[in-house]
C-alpha cells in the first residue's frame, strides 16, 4: 500500500515537473513575441504621449472596448475571423519560401466573387448557395494567387512585388464593379444584398459575429495538419527550408510553389468571402480596414504556427474592435492601431533585437 | 479615337518625365541597397513618410527646401532603421521592410490628423516653383518636354548621372559592389562591410525621400493619404528591369512615369471608368516583370553577412 503511494507521489512528481519543463520551453518560445507586443506598446505610448494624449486612458478605453462587455467580445472576434484567413495564408505561403503580401487582394476578389454567387441566384437552398458562395470566394482568392505564382515559377518575377501590384488591381477591379454594373441603387458603392440562402448565420446577437469563425477555426486545424501530417505539407516545408535539397529529393519546387501560393490565395479568399456572407451580407468598397496587413502581422506574432496565430488574431482583433470606441472615447486617432501594427512587425522582424534588449535589460532567461 | 490621340501631345511627355521622378528617385534607391545586398520593400513607406514630412516642414516654416530637407533626413532615418534591423539584427529584410510600409501609412495618416483634423489630404502648402532652364526652353518640342519643371526633376537627372559615376567609376563604387556580390572577399580586402552596408541603405532611404517630396512639394504641394499609391514598389519594379543599373532605372521609371501620365490624361477625358484606369500602372508594372526578369540578374544573394 505505502509502496503503492509512494509509486503514485514520484509519477505525479515526474509528469508535473515534466509540464513545468514544457511550460518553461514554450514560454521561451514565445518570450520574443510577447516582449515584441510589450515594446510596441511602449513605444505606442511615446507617440500618445507626444501627440498629446494619455496612454492610459487611450489603452484603456481600447481594452474596455475589446473586452468590457458581451458586445466589445463579440465585435472583438468579428474582427478577428478575417484576420485568421489572412495570417494562414501569408503563413501557408511562408513555409513554402514565398511572401504573400497581397492578401488585402486575394481577400477583396473572394469577397466580390462570394457576393456575386450570393446575388446571382434566389431560391437555392442554404446547404447548397452556402457552399457554392464560399467556393467561388476561394476560387477567385486562389486565381489571384496564381497569378503571380505562375510569373514566380515560370518567368520568375519576385512574389513581392507582383502580389503588392495585383492588390492595387484588385480594389481597382473591384472598385469597378461596385461603381458599376452590380451597383445596389443609392449613392454608396455597393452590391446589393445576397439572398438570405447564401448568408453565413450569426451566432452571437447583436454582434455582428458570424459562422465564418468556424471556418476560421477548422481552416487552422487543417492548415496545421497539411503542414505538419501529410506529404504535402512536409513538401512544402521543405521547399521553404532549402529548396535545392527539396528539389534533388524529388521533390517539384515549382509545382510546390505554385499550389502553396494558390492555397494562400484562396485561404484570404475564403476570409473575404466570409466576411461578405456573415457581416455585412453584401460587397461594399473598401469594407476591409487593411486586413490583409493585420493577417501578415499575425502571422508573425502567432510565431509562424497555426495555433499561435489563433491567439495573435483575438488581439488584434481586439486592436481594431477596441480602436474604435478609444477613438469615440478619447478623440485619438484610430490610424495609432497601424502604428501599433507596425512597431510589432517590426520588432518581431528582427529576434536578435529582443534579445539585445534583454540583455541589455539585465534578463539572463534567453541565455540559460 | 480622335479623343484618344489627343492624349499624346508634348504635354504627355513633359508629365511623363514628372511622373518618373519620384520612381526614378526611389529606383535609384533600391539601387543603393541592393547593391550592397539589402532588399529595401520599404521604399515606398520611405517615401510616403518623407511626403508627409515635406509638407508639415514647409507647413510650418513656410519654406519648401526646408521641407525637402527634413523629407531627406525622415528618410534616412527610415533607412538607417531598416539597416540596423537587418545588418546588426540580421532581421528578415522583406518583414523589416514591409514594418516601415506599415509603419507609414498608420504614422502618416495619424500625425495628418493630429496636424491638420483630416486623415484624407493635409492643407494646401507653399510648393517648389517651376524653372525654367534658358535656351533650352526655347528649343521646340525638346524644351517644351524638359525645359521647365520643379528643381527636383532635374536634380533626379543629376542624381541618375552620379549614381552612375559613383557605382561604376570610383573605387566607393567598386566596394559598394564588392560588399553586395561578395561580403566575404570585401571583408578580407579591408573593407568595413557592416559600414558600408549601413551608409547604402541609409543613401537608399534618402533618395526614397526625395522621390517622397517630390509628389508632395513638387507636384501637389499638399499631403495625401496613401499618396505614394505603391511607387515604392514600381521602383522596385523599375531596378529590375534597369539590370541593377542606374540609367536603366531611369528608362524604365521613364515607361512607368509614362503610364502614369496617360493615366491621368485618361482620366480627365472621361472615356473609361477611373478605376479601369487607375489600374494600368500596376497591370502594366507585372507585364514588365513578367516580361524580363528572366534575363536579369541580382547584384547579391541577399543573405546576411556574419562575420567569422
Amino acid at each position: 500500500m505505502i509502496e503503492e503511494i509512494r509509486e503514485l507521489n514520484i509519477r505525479t512528481k515526474g509528469l508535473l515537473r515534466r509540464f513545468l519543463a514544457r511550460l518553461k520551453l514554450e514560454l521561451r518560445r514565445i518570450l520574443p513575441q510577447i516582449i515584441a507586443i510589450l515594446t510596441a506598446f511602449l513605444a505606442g505610448a511615446i507617440v500618445l504621449l507626444v501627440t498629446g494624449y494619455s496612454p492610459i486612458e487611450a489603452y484603456g478605453a481600447l481594452m474596455r472596448g475589446a473586452f468590457g462587455d458581451v458586445f466589445g467580445v463579440g465585435q472583438t472576434f468579428t474582427k478577428a475571423t478575417p484576420i485568421i484567413f489572412t495570417a494562414l495564408a501569408f503563413l501557408f505561403a511562408f513555409k513554402s519560401g514565398l511572401f504573400n503580401i497581397g492578401a488585402e487582394g486575394q481577400l477583396l476578389v473572394g469577397g466580390f466573387a462570394a457576393a456575386l454567387v450570393g446575388i446571382s441566384f434566389d431560391g437555392l437552398p442554404p446547404f447548397v448557395h452556402v457552399p457554392m458562395a464560399l467556393l467561388a470566394g476561394a476560387l477567385a482568392g486562389g486565381l489571384w494567387g496564381f497569378i503571380p505564382a505562375i510569373l514566380k515559377a515560370k518567368l520568375g518575377a519576385h512574389e513581392v512585388i507582383t502580389t503588392m501590384m495585383l492588390s492595387y488591381v484588385a480594389f481597382y477591379v473591384t472598385g469597378y464593379m461596385v461603381n458599376y454594373p452590380y451597383k445596389a441603387p443609392g449613392w454608396v458603392p455597393q452590391t446589393p444584398l445576397i439572398a438570405t440562402s447564401a448568408e453565413l448565420p450569426r451566432i452571437l446577437q447583436p454582434t455582428q459575429l458570424s459562422a465564418s469563425i468556424f471556418l476560421a477555426v477548422i481552416l487552422v486545424g487543417l492548415t496545421h495538419y497539411t503542414l505538419q501530417k501529410t506529404t504535402f505539407g512536409y513538401e512544402v516545408r521543405a521547399i521553404g527550408l532549402n529548396p535545392t535539397a527539396a528539389e534533388s529529393g524529388g521533390i517539384g519546387i515549382k509545382t510546390g510553389m505554385i499550389l502553396a501560393l494558390v492555397i494562400s490565395g484562396a485561404m484570404a479568399g475564403l476570409g473575404g468571402a466570409g466576411e461578405v456572407m456573415g457581416v455585412h451580407r453584401r460587397f461594399i468598397e473598401g469594407f476591409s480596414p487593411g486586413y490583409g496587413w493585420d493577417g501578415l502581422a499575425v502571422a508573425l506574432v502567432g510565431g509562424l504556427n497555426p495555433v499561435g496565430v489563433l491567439l495573435a488574431a483575438v488581439l488584434f482583433g481586439a486592436l481594431r474592435s477596441g480602436g474604435m470606441t478609444m477613438t469615440r472615447v478619447t478623440g485619438v486617432p484610430l490610424d495609432i492601431v497601424s502604428i501599433l501594427q507596425a512597431l510589432v512587425i517590426l520588432f518581431v522582424a528582427a529576434p536578435m533585437l529582443i534579445k539585445y534588449l534583454l540583455k541589455r535589460g539585465g534578463i539572463k532567461w534567453w541565455s540559460s | 479615337m480622335v479623343e484618344l490621340l489627343d492624349v499624346i501631345t508634348v504635354g504627355l511627355f513633359a508629365a511623363a518625365l514628372r511622373m518618373a521622378t519620384p520612381i526614378a528617385f526611389a529606383s535609384l534607391g533600391g539601387i543603393f541597397s541592393e547593391r550592397v545586398g539589402i532588399i529595401n520593400i520599404g521604399l515606398e513607406g520611405m517615401m510616403l513618410t518623407s511626403a508627409f514630412t515635406g509638407v508639415a516642414a514647409s507647413y510650418f516654416t513656410g519654406n519648401p527646401w526646408l521641407g525637402v530637407l527634413a523629407a531627406v533626413l525622415v528618410g534616412g532615418l527610415l533607412g538607417l532603421l531598416h539597416a540596423l534591423l537587418t545588418v546588426k539584427f540580421i532581421g528578415n529584410q522583406i518583414v523589416s521592410g514591409t514594418g516601415i510600409n506599415i509603419f507609414a501609412l498608420g504614422f502618416t495618416a495619424y500625425m495628418s490628423q493630429i496636424i491638420w483634423g483630416s486623415r484624407g489630404a493635409s492643407e494646401s502648402v507653399q510648393g517648389l516653383r517651376v524653372v525654367s532652364i534658358p535656351l533650352l526652353k526655347d528649343i521646340p518640342i525638346i524644351g517644351d518636354i524638359i525645359g521647365s519643371h520643379t528643381p527636383l526633376v532635374y536634380l533626379m537627372l543629376i542624381v541618375t548621372v552620379l549614381s552612375y559615376v559613383v557605382l561604376f567609376k570610383t573605387p566607393i563604387g567598386l566596394r559598394i559592389r564588392a560588399v553586395g556580390e561578395h561580403p566575404a572577399a570585401a571583408d578580407t580586402a579591408g573593407i568595413d562591410v557592416f559600414k558600408t552596408k549601413y551608409l547604402c541603405v541609409m543613401v537608399s532611404g534618402m533618395l526614397a525621400g526625395l522621390g517622397g517630396a517630390f509628389l508632395s512639394l513638387g507636384h501637389l504641394s499638399l499631403f495625401a493619404w496613401g499618396m505614394t499609391g505603391g511607387r515604392g514598389f514600381i521602383a522596385m519594379a523599375a531596378m529590375i528591369f534597369g539590370n541593377w543599373m542606374p540609367f536603366g532605372a531611369f528608362g524604365a521609371s521613364v515607361l512607368f512615369g509614362f503610364a502614369d501620365a496617360v493615366q491621368m490624361r485618361l482620366q480627365a477625358l472621361g472615356l473609361l471608368p477611373p478605376q479601369i484606369i487607375l489600374a494600368i500602372p500596376y497591370i502594366l508594372t507585372v507585364a514588365v516583370l513578367a516580361g524580363v526578369v528572366r534575363k536579369a540578374i541580382p547584384p547579391s544573394d541577399y543573405k546576411p553577412y556574419v562575420k567569422e
